[in-house]
């Protein structure tokens, strides 16, 4: 490990702390889910991206690769996540803006040309349409040539919190359920290196939850997965293990440390209740990190290097197997490439030149940290039995019950702010502007050329395929919806015609219907 | 007695980050307002029908996801049409400054960017109502 001599490692590892919870690498891993944690393998640096078109996010994510981020992470743009093309009417102005559209199989090939998808792991952040892209990714690493045992990364693909939090949500929540364990029981049997779902706390605190919330309805929407899982006949052992998850690191420095703790020891113990897993790899969280995108401020935006630097130190001491750094332009626009640089260099910096990922669990033993940890899972374990009362997951969204959990405890946070109570420096104290021409601050603008581009695009495609065989398959897609069998066969056929993800999703939302929320405040 | 101000609080586009929006909705009401909140994915016509439905004087529109530009101009071209011009629109989100002064001329009463104070908000609608 750089900076450290290997005798002071010793010395911490051979601590009394170890008295207070066991140590690292053993049930139920609040420590840690490795003995050595970062002195074997650092965390995978994974910034988040994509922008504009598949053709200027390629390029974007090999310039990342050239300077040394280990994994991609594809962020999608609203029309693809809400599962519209890029030349529907509901695109219209939307395009590129907020990611990579992607609107069928050639798009997704565009995507990662010359970036060979056996060796390099790919996060997708894609939630409602999941299945229909991860069909499409599947097929354009075949046509790579990649062995899809070698296919390694993550799909988002947590419905659950589109519910609760993010709300990017297509149809209603049950036959989303069946799209979701379609693709894990997929997963399970074919890619067996690919996570099929990232069980997400990040948005749900990014709505403004509490860290306890976070924490309680992240855990309980991964029991909610097991449970149609095992339903489906699967064995915890076979896909438990292909399970990771997705937490937020926000500004309370040692309550989010806690948090990571405590969320590994209770999905353990949870996991151990509840379905009696005897793969030590099922009790194992495992969990990817982001910033905390709601703390940056638009004004005095350096300071957001500064939060984003706290922040990652959190997530690294909670012992995070990745990490995405936020940008410090982020609260004004998708990152500019000197700005989502710097963020990579970062947590380069908390890596190689800190220290701090010399030991596993540096604070295990504190006394703060380890009774904020069980504090955490006490009021976790609240909310997760009041849930279960409730029926489970599904039954407590349909009553808007964690929304509204999320609405006061954003609304209590704000009047906070108001009153001067929780400080944001820059924003309700310090509030006098650095001059802007003496730290000028460069920001990415998205024209409407990239959305005209994509409709050229689409209109030359639709053009050239076998418009009756897509018909075809998209008949046949629906008829295997209104049935019990996998969709994940009728998807690939799908989309490896090139329907495009517009027409698959709507052939969906035929047989499935659509969800709309109840407006509540 | 003056009865009280009545606003919709709208979310167009395809963002679902609605965050914003309902904390706006929780301030404008604990201020003594009536507020009808659309919820999400609400297009300029779906805006313009309910605010001439629920008798509103102010509508604010919630759009982070950067399709400002494309939304906004048809709301206020709606209301034009539809002789509701009496009706004040505001903006909450991630509008950058030139943006920003552009939907102001063009008719915005107010951009309101990130971190803007809740009691200005309120303070700002109730002076337009």
């Amino acid at each position: 490990m750089p900076g450290l001599p290997g005798d002071r490692i010793f010395a911490v590892l051979k601590s009394d702390s170890d008295a207070i919870n066991p140590p690292p690498g053993t049930f139920p891993y609040t420590r840690g889910i490795h003995a050595t944690m970062y002195q074997g393998r650092l965390w995978t640096m994974r910034q988040f991206s994509g922008f504009s078109t598949p053709e200027e996010t390629n390029a974007r994510y090999r310039y990342l690769l050239a300077q040394g981020q280990n994994g991609l992470s594809v962020a999608f743009d609203l029309p693809t996540l809400m599962g519209l093309d890029s030349d529907d009417p509901l695109s219209e102005g939307e395009v590129g803006k907020c990611g990579a559209p992607v609107s069928s199989l050639e798009d997704m090939e565009t995507l990662f040309a010359g970036i060979p998808l056996g060796d390099v792991s790919v996060s997708m952040t894609i939630n409602s349409p999941a299945a229909v892209i991860w069909a499409m990714y599947l097929v354009a690493a075949e046509k790579q040539g990649a062995e899809p045992s070698r296919l390694s990364g993550t799909l988002q693909n947590d419905i659950l919190k589109e519910y609760i939090a993010q709300k990017e949500f297509l149809y209603p929540p049950r036959p989303s359920m069946r799209l979701v364990t379609d693709t894990i029981e997929y997963a399970t049997r074919n890619t067996p290196r690919f996570n099929p779902i990232s069980i997400s706390g990040y948005h749900i605190r990014e709505a403004g939850s509490t860290a306890a919330q976070e924490l309680a309805f992240t855990l309980r929407d991964g029991l909610e997965y097991a449970d149609w899982a095992i339903e489906r006949g699967l064995g915890i052992d076979e896909f438990a293990p292909r399970f990771s998850f997705f937490f937020n690191a926000h500004n309370d420095f040692f309550e989010e440390i806690a948090k990571f703790r405590a969320a590994r020891g209770l999905w353990a113990l949870l996991v151990r209740e509840r379905y009696d897993a005897k793969d030590e790899r099922s009790l194992k969280l495992r969990f990817h990190t982001q910033t905390a995108g709601c703390s940056l401020s638009w004004q005095q935006p350096y300071n957001n290097v500064v939060r984003t630097a706290v922040q990652a130190m959190a997530a690294v001491l909670g012992g995070t197997q990745s990490l995405h750094t936020n940008s410090l332009d982020e609260a004004l626009a998708l990152p500019s490439e000197a700005a989502a640089t710097l963020a990579l260099r970062t947590q380069q910096v908390i890596a190689f030149e800190t220290g701090v990922a010399a030991v596993p669990d540096p604070f295990g033993g504190s006394h703060y940290v380890e009774r904020l940890t069980d504090e955490l899972e006490a009021q976790a374990r609240d909310y997760i039995a009041k849930i279960d009362a409730m029926g489970g997951m599904i039954p407590a969204i349909e009553q808007s019950y964690p929304q509204l959990e999320i609405a006061q405890a954003s609304y209590a946070f704000q009047k906070k702010v108001e009153s001067g109570e929780s400080v944001v420096v820059g924003v309700n104290r310090f509030q006098n502007q650095i001059d802007k021409a003496e730290m000028p601050l460069e920001t990415l603008r998205i024209g409407e050329e990239a959305g005209r581009a994509q409709v050229a695009k689409l209109a030359s495609l639709r053009a050239r395929r076998d418009g009756a065989a897509v018909a075809k398959c998209l008949e046949d897609l629906k008829e295997a919806a209104r049935g019990k069998v996998n969709l994940m066969g009728p998807l690939t056929n799908a989309v490896r015609l090139y329907a495009t993800l517009g027409e698959v999703c709507f052939a969906l939302r035929e047989v499935f219907g659509a969800w709309t929320e109840r407006p509540v405040i | 007695m003056k009865p009280p101000i009545r606003v919709l609080v709208a979310k167009p586009g395809l963002d679902g980050h609605d965050r914003g929006a309902r904390v706006i909705a929780r301030a404008l009401r604990d201020a003594g307002m009536e507020v009808i909140y659309t919820g999400l994915r609400q297009t300029p016509e779906m805006i313009v029908n309910a605010a001439l439905q629920e008798d509103v004087r102010v509508i604010g529109l919630s759009i982070l996801s950067g399709a400002h530009n494309a939304i906004v101009p048809k709301v206020l071209e709606l209301l034009r049409e539809k002789e509701m011009s009496d009706v004040k629109v505001v903006v909450g989100g991630i509008i950058p400054d030139e943006d920003a002064r552009e939907l102001e001329r063009q008719g915005v009463v107010k951009v309101f960017q990130p971190g803007a104070p809740l009691e200005s908000i309120v303070k700002i609608i109730a002076a337009c109502a």
